[in-house]
């Protein structure tokens, strides 16, 4: 079997100042090719005005399996709110 | 549907481990590529998604027969779009595949050497320009009933290319519709043209469901895994119960002399199509099926240079990029 293109990452920012999403995969052969395929299948119908694309393998990620001491440790810390913060009424809009 | 008669796998899994997955599902939980999930489920996603993917790229042949001689321009462009989504749909339920750990050659090589399937509904010729309507308004149309609840399937990758395949598909079956509608206004011989469109797919579009699997062990399994989520005849009863009044919109007759609006049960009573058809068809000899097939292994190997070429001039690029560093 012929060597496969490598898989590139395709993130898209809309148009409304919003940052780039994930927005899927594709393969293509260079950085300029997987740009332009991107436009191709991802954008058809005005989804974004701008393209970054990311070889897969270049990403590093977070493990799943440690899933529970990685992000528990946010969970109770519900003062990092700002409605855990009683404020009166009578102070104005806040 | 695009992914028909899909067997789910066996699994031999720690029960524990197995108890604890189905609990995420239960929970409605997304499963996502790194987490553990059993072997039976990445197998038989595997085999539900390529078929899948496998479909949206041969469903393009039946349509791109009639890009040349659209009759208009509007006509071609709107054609032209439809099943340039149609590519993105595969490439789109290609990569959702891929995050299984089968590689897009792999699945592509076990289409073409007959390992893996597509849908039956592809297997039948576009003889008139009457069928790109009726392919749009029934085709497209029987492929939404499955995809829209898909979208909430447990498989995140699977379930974000729905979401985004449910976005492209209503202008596909609109724009078929639309074709009917303007032809119904037209001649006689373009009413007849609309008809004998609708006879012969009417019972293809039925067969996309798959035969009765109320109780075939693979969809329970399926089902409570969250990988189909309707049975086969749950579907078919929603896409007649829709479908009939169109067609009567249109000034068409559905080819069915036993289809009856039943009071009692709110649903149309309809004929099942002939099965012994889809299981020839699946089997390999419907009216289309040598010519798909050749078609698509003469874009695959007459692609093979260009694949090729542009791998070489990428690595070339990327090496000259690294010794100016
Ligand atoms: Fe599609
Ligand atoms: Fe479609």
């Amino acid at each position: 079997m012929a060597q496969e293109w490598p898989l590139w990452e395709v993130f898209i920012r809309g148009q409304h100042g919003m940052s780039h999403r994930h927005v899927g995969s594709l393969h293509a052969p260079d950085a300029d090719r997987a740009i332009k395929n991107a436009r191709d299948v991802y954008t058809r119908r005005n989804e974004g005005v701008s393209i970054w694309v990311v070889e897969a393998a270049q990403i590093a990620a977070s493990n799943p399996t440690e899933k529970g001491p990685m992000f528990d440790p946010a969970k109770d810390k519900v003062y990092r709110h700002p409605t855990f913060y009683d404020i009166p009424d009578d102070a104005g809009k806040m | 549907m695009y992914a028909q008669m899909i067997k789910s796998e066996a699994t031999q899994d720690d029960p524990e481990k197995l108890a604890a997955f189905q609990a995420r599902i239960d929970r409605g939980e997304k499963i996502e590529p790194k987490d553990w999930m059993p072997e039976g489920y990445r197998k038989t996603l595997i085999r539900q998604i390529g078929q899948h993917a496998h479909s949206e790229i041969v469903g393009q042949l039946p349509e791109g027969n009639w890009i040349t001689r659209a009759p208009s321009l509007e006509r071609k462009v709107n054609l032209l779009a439809k099943v340039q989504d149609e590519a993105g749909h595969g490439l789109y339920l290609y990569c959702a595949a891929e995050t299984l750990g089968v590689s897009r050659d792999a699945l592509t090589e076990m289409l073409l050497d007959g390992r893996m399937k597509y849908s039956s509904i592809f297997n039948y010729p576009t003889l008139t320009w009457a069928d790109m309507g009726a392919v749009g308004w029934l085709v497209d149309g029987a492929a939404i009933m499955n995809q829209v609840p898909l979208q909430r399937t447990s498989y995140g990758p699977y379930a974000r290319a729905m979401v985004r395949i449910c976005k492209e598909e209503s202008f596909h079956q609109r724009q078929g519709y639309h074709l009917l509608l303007k032809m119904m206004a037209g001649t006689d011989d373009q009413k007849r043209m609309c008809q004998d469109a609708l006879n012969r797919f009417w019972y293809p579009a039925l067969m996309m469901f798959g035969p009765s699997d109320k109780d075939s062990v693979h969809s329970a399994q399926s089902m409570a895994w969250k990988i189909k989520m309707n049975t086969n005849d749950e579907l078919r009863q929603k896409f007649v119960d829709e479908t009939v009044p169109q067609a009567e919109y249109l000034g068409l007759t559905v080819p069915d002399d036993g289809l009856v609006w039943n009071d009692a049960r709110g649903h149309y009573d309809f004929t099942q199509p002939d099965w012994s058809e889809f299981y020839n068809v699946l089997q390999g000899n419907g009216p289309c099926n040598a010519e798909r097939m050749a078609a698509r292994r003469k874009a695959w190997d007459d692609g093979a240079w260009v694949r090729d070429a542009m791998l070489a001039h990428g690595q070339k690029k990327a090496a000259r990029r690294k010794a100016a560093e």
